[in-house]
């Protein structure tokens, strides 16, 4: 009886540093973790079996979907300098307050004639569905490459490097939206694009 | 098994400390665990979160159609791939006209065209005798494929191996040949 009561203390371990290191932990993945935004235009990529990630920096980002297409380019600095390209060539001026609004829009998919209006509403108001009529990219009044160019632009001017593009098109996409896409950007020497896809096992 | 020890200091004897230490000791236990447990999840969902991406090269466009250069390519190395509609996809080999083998409709995935890429991948190779001069797949979407059609294909490219690939516009032949049965 004796040699079981012995035995039954070593069994208490004191759990107060362990908890403090795994709330630490936890806090700093909290913290370090980028809330997912919400977009403007979702769409559900393709899978594929090919594991190159997405580069983070330095990219912009085309979303194909529905027939629409929405721009957005990573990086505030280049954001707000490829506005103001594009308010030189469109004869438009932001005022400083919509240059940092528009800097924390991580897409948007509307002509310049609306900008404005869309830049001042809330990014809640901005994500409704079928507001954002997509940037008109057709030959006669081709904002598209103009947004691709000023962004290239602006990430040779601010970081030096050349921009990288990525497609995101949804799966159910018709293939000649997509093709429109492409050969905007070929026109422009852009031969070499990133094409988001989900991830997929390769017995399918 | 865990208890929050508050420490012996401060109670100087008096009955009235004593009665409040009964009381403090926690179990720990559980709360360990829901943290590692939302750690894992965090550690996992902002590593994950990063999407896959496909790189693409494209040829240069040559705007001046007369400077457009042609490319010889044998006939028994060029297998064409037609993407339709309805997830429809057709291949054959060399030329339209006069194909080498097929024109055959396959489905996606690895029942289908991968079998076929796959078979002439390596028998282009034994055909010449030379593993530079491998199989080089022309890609023809049609108007009415997706978009994930043509990722499927591509992917097919990646599992495959096959180095060498071009998307090309489809000419209204092959369109009447996809349209058919």
């Amino acid at each position: 009886m004796a040699k079981a009561k012995s035995q039954k203390k070593a069994a208490a371990i004191d759990m107060t540093a362990m908890c403090d290191v795994a709330f630490l932990l936890l806090t700093f993945f909290i913290l370090t973790a980028t809330a997912k935004q919400p977009e403007p235009l979702p769409v559900d990529t393709p899978s594929s079996t090919v594991q190159t990630k997405l580069p983070e920096k330095d990219l912009a980002m085309l979303t194909v979907g529905n027939g629409k297409v929405f721009f957005g380019v990573t990086g505030k600095d280049v954001r707000k300098r490829t506005l103001e390209l594009m308010g030189t060539k469109y004869g438009m001026t932001f005022t400083p307050e919509e240059m940092k609004k528009f800097s924390q829009m991580d897409a948007f998919g509307v002509p310049m004639s609306q900008l404005k209006s869309l830049i001042a509403k809330s990014s809640a108001e901005r994500n409704q569905k079928n507001l954002q009529s997509g940037i008109p990219k057709d030959s006669l009044d081709n904002q598209l490459k103009e947004w691709i160019y000023n962004a290239r632009l602006a990430t040779n001017e601010i970081a030096g490097v050349q921009l990288k593009v990525a497609i995101k098109g949804d799966a159910k996409q018709e293939y000649p939206q997509i093709k429109k896409v492409m050969d905007i950007l070929q026109d422009q020497k852009i031969n070499q694009f990133n094409l988001v896809t989900g991830l997929r096992g390769e017995d399918f | 098994m865990a208890e929050l020890n508050t420490g012996d200091g401060g109670g100087k004897g008096d009955k009235k400390v004593r009665s409040k230490k009964g009381n403090s000791r926690v179990d720990l236990t559980a709360m360990v665990d829901l943290a590692f447990l939302l750690i894992t999840f965090f550690m996992l969902t902002t590593s994950l979160n990063k999407p896959q991406s496909m790189d693409l090269g494209m040829p240069d466009k040559e705007e001046d159609p007369t400077k457009k250069q042609t490319i010889d390519v044998a006939d028994n190395r060029s297998l064409t791939v037609l993407l339709g509609e309805n997830n429809k996809v057709k291949w054959y080999l060399g030329q339209f006209v006069t194909p080498l083998a097929g024109p055959e409709q396959v489905t996606y995935g690895k029942e289908g065209i991968r079998k076929e890429i796959l078979a002439r991948v390596k028998s282009v190779v034994e055909e010449t005798g030379d593993p530079k001069k491998g199989l080089i797949v022309i890609i023809k979407p049609s108007e009415k494929s997706t978009y994930s059609n043509l990722v499927d294909i591509l992917d097919e490219m990646a599992i495959c191996k096959v180095k060498t690939y071009a998307i090309v516009d489809i000419t209204k032949e092959e369109v009447a040949l996809l349209d058919k049965e």
